[in-house]
């Protein structure tokens, strides 16, 4: 504090502090608090709000225990409320899409790290970057034209005679995957490119001059020196993937339903914010205790990632 | 089981840049060999073309008989120690040594056996389970050792493994990488720029420099006979006299130099070109009178203590300094600055030789 008055002045110094606590109070901290506190409080009337019914309760949380269907996966079936499996399939679906985005990085980022030449990666970061310079609503517009029944993809394919007809590929959850691994990938690659750029090329060389085949020097070596930066973009590609509304809304299918889409569904169809708050709440905790679960199974602590 | 190694014409090209220029030697089984030149003369590229990392541009490469063209590090029977060590921070100390065994499939059992009798034979016997950021430099440097030696390699190939010690634990490492190496049995390859380590440790030296082996002997002989003055001027110093060669005859010749006429060996190589005389300062002796032959009369200019020795630098009338070592044994009288002196030396001691060290 004492370095940075001396070197920016008082004024200027408390202005930017002043900016800095004004953005972390009021557009952090306090709508985060007001919409913890509506989602205690029942969905009333305007005249009723402040009344007698006003009180807080967890009724709103319970909410999701409602409206138990049956479903009979592997031919096991059993009753769920259909909250709590919208819940499980989207947090199913991203970790299958944190995985798909693993399973493309890691070769990219160790090609990029060890491999390319120096001089040549400008121009990769450009190309990995040409795609973020389009707004993700058209991104996702994109995706639902080329996965179309009569769309480019099924055209190419047809052409290739892979396929014999046109296939309808926005089905189940495919589109949500695709738009979510598109659109995240970048989020795993920067940090496992970091990480991976770290690693002495000499540590490398010395496990094959030891005679190691090259899957056991990426299992022994390289993978567990980049494990910081996996756990990093994992965590990110996760809790974007898990908290996304755009995509799934745009490249979502008949039988595709996201948790964010429930959340949106109350907030705007219900007009009760208050559960639409609870169920927010819910997704940000279980997101959470997700996380630090596989952390732990993984033995990864936060301030590895945030190295 | 130690292997030798045959270099035949090896070349190899980065680009326009030519690193190793036609390289030709043969490594014998059980022989401790030091590459020695200055940076940049292509002593590394030679052991990672040994290793496996380069492939040479023109010529043959031999492990004991069998022409390793095409076969990758891992396939072959060399183990090299890098210039960082590259130890496993992640892996603990005997994993990392036995990490060469694990590799093979060897039980974990016998792999720690293994890694805790390296690690008694490398003088480290507690340090199985220790991290690798735990030990000290010259411990670290022991451990890349017993890691290398647990593959039980034919050759075993060193890029300047004591450089980042301090001195006397480089003294220190110098010795037991000897005795390991005796005590293995396995054909060393050492690279160096360090004219001391290699002339202690080898039995023969590869001096190179800009590419190419300048000349392949043992230390003894590389220091008291080099082929040429790049050699002569890399492992010591000299006092060095331009001149031209007249009347040779029997291994000497005479030397028409602006001091007079000097009488030296003749090298082999002295043919043409850019001949000069070199004598070292520990033969060029310092007296009142003149000798009979090779003496220049000098002032003496400075007297520079060295501890074991004492370098007296005098100038000739022509400002060429010519620096003498007296030993600081007690034995010998060191003369004051500003007094006259004839510097000389014996002619068996004196070497004409080509000067190489300008030649691109």
């Amino acid at each position: 504090m004492g370095n940075m008055i001396r070197r920016y002045g008082t004024s200027l110094t408390l202005l930017i502090c002043l900016l800095t606590a004004f953005w972390l109070v009021m557009l952090v901290i306090v709508p985060n608090i007001t919409l913890l506190e509506s989602s205690f409080r029942p969905y009333l009337p305007v005249t009723e709000i402040g009344g007698p019914k006003d009180v807080y309760t967890a009724a709103n949380y319970m909410k999701v225990f409602n409206g138990a269907i049956e479903i009979s996966p592997f031919g096991f079936s059993f009753q769920i409320p259909v909250h709590v499996l919208t819940f499980s399939l989207t947090i199913f679906y991203s970790v299958i899409v944190t995985l798909i985005c693993f399973a493309l990085a890691y070769p990219l980022a160790y090609f990029m790290a060890k491999i390319l030449h120096p001089r040549s990666l400008p121009t990769m970061f450009l190309l990995l970057f040409v795609p973020l310079w389009v707004s993700e609503v058209l991104r996702a517009f994109a995706w639902w034209i080329i996965l179309a029944l009569k769309g480019p993809l099924s055209w190419i394919l047809m052409q290739l005679h892979l396929i014999d007809h046109e296939v309808r590929w926005i089905v189940g959850y495919n589109g949500v995957m695709i738009g979510l691994v598109y659109t995240y990938v970048l989020f795993m690659i920067f940090p496992v490119f970091n990480a991976i750029s770290s690693l002495d090329s000499n540590q490398i060389e010395a496990a094959e001059d030891l005679g190691a085949p090259w899957w056991r020097i990426h299992w022994r070596i390289v993978l567990p020196h980049a494990k910081p930066g996996i756990a990093s973009g994992a965590v990110m590609v996760f809790m974007l993937s898990a908290g996304s509304l755009l995509v799934p809304s745009i490249l979502g299918s008949t039988t595709s339903q996201w948790f964010t889409q429930t959340v949106q569904q109350w907030m705007l169809d219900a007009l009760d914010w208050n559960t639409a708050a609870a169920y927010a709440f819910i997704l940000l905790l279980m997101c959470t205790l997700f996380v630090s679960l596989v952390m732990r199974v993984f033995r990864v602590k936060l301030s590895d990632i945030a190295n | 089981m130690s292997a030798g190694i045959d270099l035949q014409n090896v070349s190899c090209d980065f680009g326009n840049f030519r690193a190793v220029d036609n390289a030709t030697v043969a490594i014998k089984p059980g022989e401790f060999f030091s590459f020695l030149g200055p940076s940049g003369c292509g002593k590394t590229t030679i052991l990672r073309m040994i290793s496996g990392f380069i492939e040479p541009t023109a010529g043959t490469i031999k492990i004991g008989d069998k022409d390793m063209k095409g076969q990758r590090p891992n396939q072959r029977p060399t183990a090299l120690i890098f210039q960082n060590l590259a130890l496993f921070p992640l892996m603990s100390i005997w994993e990392n040594i036995s990490f060469g065994l694990e590799v093979r499939g060897v039980d974990k059992a016998t792999r720690r056996a293994k890694a805790q009798a390296l690690l008694e034979m490398v003088d480290l016997p507690g340090a199985a389970d220790k991290m690798v950021s735990q030990l000290s430099g010259g411990q670290k440097q022991r451990v890349a050792i017993a890691r290398a030696l647990a593959v039980e390699p034919a050759v075993m190939l060193l890029d300047e493994p004591l450089s980042a010690l301090d001195l006397k634990l480089r003294q220190h490492m110098r010795a037991e990488l000897r005795a390991i190496q005796k005590r293995t049995g396995v054909t060393f390859i050492y690279i160096t720029h360090d004219q001391g380590e290699a002339l202690a440790m080898s039995d023969r030296v590869g001096v190179m420099s800009q590419g190419r082996i300048q000349q392949v002997a043992n230390p003894r002989d590389i220091y008291n006979n080099p082929v040429n003055g790049f050699v002569a001027s890399f492992v010591g110093e000299n006092n060095i006299f331009t001149g031209t060669v007249t009347n040779p005859a029997g291994g000497m010749a005479g030397f028409d130099t602006a001091f007079g006429m000097f009488r030296a060996r003749l090298g082999e190589q002295a043919k043409s070109g850019n001949i000069k005389l070199y004598v070292r300062p520990e033969h060029t002796i310092l007296s009142e009178t003149a000798a009979a032959e090779n003496a220049v009369p000098v002032t003496v200019s400075e007297v520079s203590f060295e501890g074991a020795f004492i370098a007296v630098h005098g100038k000739t009338a022509s400002g060429q300094t010519i620096v003498a070592e007296v030993r600081n044994d007690g034995s010998a009288t060191v003369p004051e600055i500003g007094a006259a002196r004839f510097a000389h030396f014996n002619a068996a001691h004196a070497s004409i030789l080509p000067d190489t060290t300008a030649v691109a």
